[in-house]
């Protein structure tokens, strides 16, 4: 008893002492959107950081979901107390990319105040999402992943098929599937987050190098507009109604879907779609079967397929309005961040891609992949080919809420209120109008 | 004539007393109510740098918006499905109890446990009921031959949210209905039992008239909940889905202005939404009330 009131004693002292310590050292406030054990992991990160040096004391603070933190973000800048650093989604890019006053671009704070900074030294599909068409680079890649396949190997043994070969493209999606379903080993054959967006518009025209809409996929400015009702995408739509009506496909919600996860954890469905991110958290939740790796399928008599997938996840915003020892210290935070062995541990712990070239080469080193089948398939998958400008990103205004649209449309597509065709049509139409408002609203 | 009347000389006075609440008032309802009237004609970027006047051009596009009217019509539907199912529900959960000898308390005190949950909760906890593969109430459907998929069925998930939302205001709806019967006099009932009137006779045409104030108040508090609280059950489950068939008025302002950043939109839709309640409620006030008997 005694001696747990000392100890608490003690460490509340300690505690009192370094707080006083922190005070006299520049703080650098960053707001972020990763709960749970990614929470963790970043909270760790910073600590690290605080504890290798003594002039800046980085405080990180959750707030709430990606759209949740974009919107106190702005709300705080609004009221003068923003955070140095935001984590913002890859669909708030437009956003934040055309809030010019509030934004101190990386490129810009690095030349100012860091210190032998080489943009090169980053993937340039990661960079590219990322960058202006001067190919500067506006904000930090932080976590970044990418979609691939999940499949269960021991589904695929007892339908009859080798648990080594994952899927390669929609056709053997569909004839696996039969095959699963033929033989009883699953009630449903496959499950995809994102049906709509990330993977079945944005990612499919990227694989098949089609533009998802005009100057070079947003990039070129705020007057482009949307195209991705293209044929590929039509085929794709309608093949996921015939293959829902078949059992084939099951579809588990807008956006993420939330019962996606479920029905493959449970093994009614055999292969699922989604982040690359989700890697630890299927591995922890396969339940009693073991997990295949492998990239997104593709139509395979389309020329050029496949090009290379596009990346989701989230990077980092340096915002305006604070002094030149804050940034300073921010500077040397996001150094230390792209640092080989920080980029390698949360990119082996997460499962979000590493970020730098050298991050991947000391994973390798560390024998990770080896170790790890299949942990590799993202990062292949990105560097399937250099990207093209079809192929490194989509960068619209209110991307959310195209989005938004996106899902709507799919939706009535699988009840059968819409033929594939009538869908994607009215989702672009309608998401044109959404990007006339974002370019009004945003027109300096 | 004397008269008993208290006068106080001092006339700050009692404006310090209202004080507390009018400013609560000011800074929480009149203030932001300001700023959303003022944002409604703006269009403006979300950091606020770049801000035009344009009028009445946000109204104009939503009286245009087929989405928009839909959703109207749809919030109209959803307020009177919930209103009616959970204020039945409630009033008849109100007379059988208070027509208990014994456990009355014990009966009360379960019946009144779901408004304690948050809506938020409330429509995940019936969203897990109701999951496609794994809930428990649409494997009882399947027996029956319907399959249930809110994921993709608009009057699946519509029937979703109203369930979700009426259950949990039946607990309020009891609690009132309850009280407002035990101030029903006994002997009313008793007297038109002696000249012959049944059960039923006896409830609609002596108890439903005097309970009237309750009635009157509980439709115009479900209206508004309907309106406004059902917010927390679409977001934590349909998030307005599928294609929109549960995208009611207030979780639209919600995506507009908070996912989708259009605060101008947003805003007058919130302005929209606040005059329909204030008509409403001027219709009940005007046309209902009437026919209140207190």
């Amino acid at each position: 008893m005694v001696r747990t009131t000392l100890v608490a004693g003690l460490s509340a002292l300690a505690l009192s002492l370094t707080s006083s310590v922190a005070f006299a050292q520049t703080e650098i406030n960053w707001w972020h959107s990763m709960g749970g054990v990614l929470g963790e992991r970043l909270e760790q990160i910073a600590a690290d950081f605080n504890a290798s040096q003594s002039d800046y004391v980085v405080v990180p603070s959750y707030r709430g979901e990606y759209e949740e933190s974009l919107v106190s973000t702005i709300a705080a800048f609004r009221a003068g107390e923003q955070p140095h650093i935001v984590q913002v989604y890859e669909v708030g890019t437009g956003t934040m990319m055309a809030a010019r006053g509030a934004v101190y671009p990386v490129y810009q704070l690095m030349a100012d105040h860091g210190s032998n900074f080489d943009p090169s030294a980053y993937l340039p599909v990661v960079t590219g999402y990322y960058t202006d068409t001067e190919g500067n680079m506006l904000s930090m890649p932080f976590n970044s992943s990418t979609p691939i396949l999940y499949y269960n190997k021991d589904v695929f043994e007892a339908a009859g098929l080798d648990p080594e070969t994952p899927p390669k493209t929609w056709d053997e999606i569909e004839s696996f599937s039969q095959q699963i379903l033929d033989s009883g080993a699953a009630e449903c054959g496959f499950v995809m987050a994102y049906t709509g967006t990330w993977l079945g518009t944005e990612n499919l025209s990227a694989l098949h190098n089609v533009p998802y809409g005009t100057l070079e996929n947003g990039f070129g400015g705020l007057d482009a507009e949307l195209t991705f009702n293209h044929e590929i995408a039509v085929r794709l739509w309608e093949k996921l109604k015939e293959w829902q009506d078949a059992g084939i496909y099951s579809y588990g919600g807008p956006a993420g879907g939330a019962d996606n996860a479920p029905k493959f954890y449970s093994g009614e469905c055999a292969i699922y779609m989604n982040s690359s991110a989700s890697r630890a958290g299927v591995l922890a939740n396969a339940d009693g079967f073991e997990v295949g790796f492998g990239m997104l399928p593709y139509f395979d008599d389309v020329e050029g397929a496949p090009q290379n997938s596009i990346i989701g996840g989230a990077t980092l915003w340096v915002l305006n309005g604070h002094t030149d020892e804050e940034y300073d210290g921010v500077a040397e935070f996001l150094t230390y961040l792209s640092s080989p062995e920080v980029q390698a541990e949360w990119h082996q712990a997460t499962g979000y891609l590493p970020v730098t070239q050298a991050a991947y080469e000391l994973s390798q080193e560390q024998g990770y992949y080896d170790e790890n089948p299949g942990a590799d398939i993202a990062i292949r998958q990105i560097n399937l080919n250099p990207p093209t400008e079809n192929s490194k990103g989509v960068r619209f205004g209110n991307m959310p809420q195209i989005r938004t649209v996106v899902d709507e449309e799919l939706q009535a597509v699988l009840s059968g209120d819409k033929t594939a065709q009538e869908a994607l049509d009215s989702a672009v139409e309608r998401g044109n109008q959404i990007l006339r408002e974002f370019e009004a609203a945003n027109a300096q | 004539m004397e008269t008993k009347r208290t006068t106080f000389p001092n006339k700050a006075l009692p404006y310090a007393f209202i004080a507390p609440q009018l400013l609560i008032t000011l800074i929480f309802f009149i203030w932001p109510a300001a700023q959303a009237i003022r944002a409604s004609f703006e269009r403006q970027d979300p950091f606020g740098f770049s801000t035009t006047f344009i009028g009445l051009a946000q109204y104009a596009r939503l009286l245009q918006d087929q989405y928009y009217l839909a959703s109207i019509s749809r919030t109209l539907g959803f307020a009177a499905a919930v209103t009616i199912i959970s204020m039945g529900l409630g009033l008849l959960l109100a007379v059988a109890v208070s027509r208990l000898i014994r456990g009355t308390q014990v009966y009360s005190t379960l019946l009144v446990w779901p408004y304690a949950v948050a809506p938020v909760v409330a429509g995940v906890l019936w969203w897990f009921m109701f999951n496609t593969s794994t809930g428990v109430l649409s494997y009882v459907l399947r027996v029956f031959g319907v399959h249930w998929n809110h994921n993709l069925n608009g009057t699946h998930a519509m029937i979703l949210i109203i369930v979700a939302a009426a259950w949990k205001q039946i607990s309020y709806n009891f609690l009132f209905f309850l009280a407002g019967l035990q101030s029903v006099p006994q002997s009313l009932s008793e007297a038109a039992a002696i000249d012959g009137a049944g059960p039923f006779k006896r409830f609609f045409t002596i108890i439903l008239p005097l309970l009237s104030p309750t009635t009157f108040f509980l439709f115009i508090i479900n209206v508004n909940y309907t309106m406004f609280d059902t917010f927390g059950i679409i977001a934590g489950t349909t998030h307005g889905g599928p294609n929109q068939a549960t995208n009611t008025l207030v979780y639209k302002v919600y995506a507009d202005g908070f996912i989708g950043l259009n605060l101008g939109s947003s805003s007058a839709q919130s302005v929209m939404l606040m005059l329909f309640v204030v008509l409403l409620t001027v219709i009940q006030f005007r046309y209902v009330e009437r026919r209140v008997q207190y």
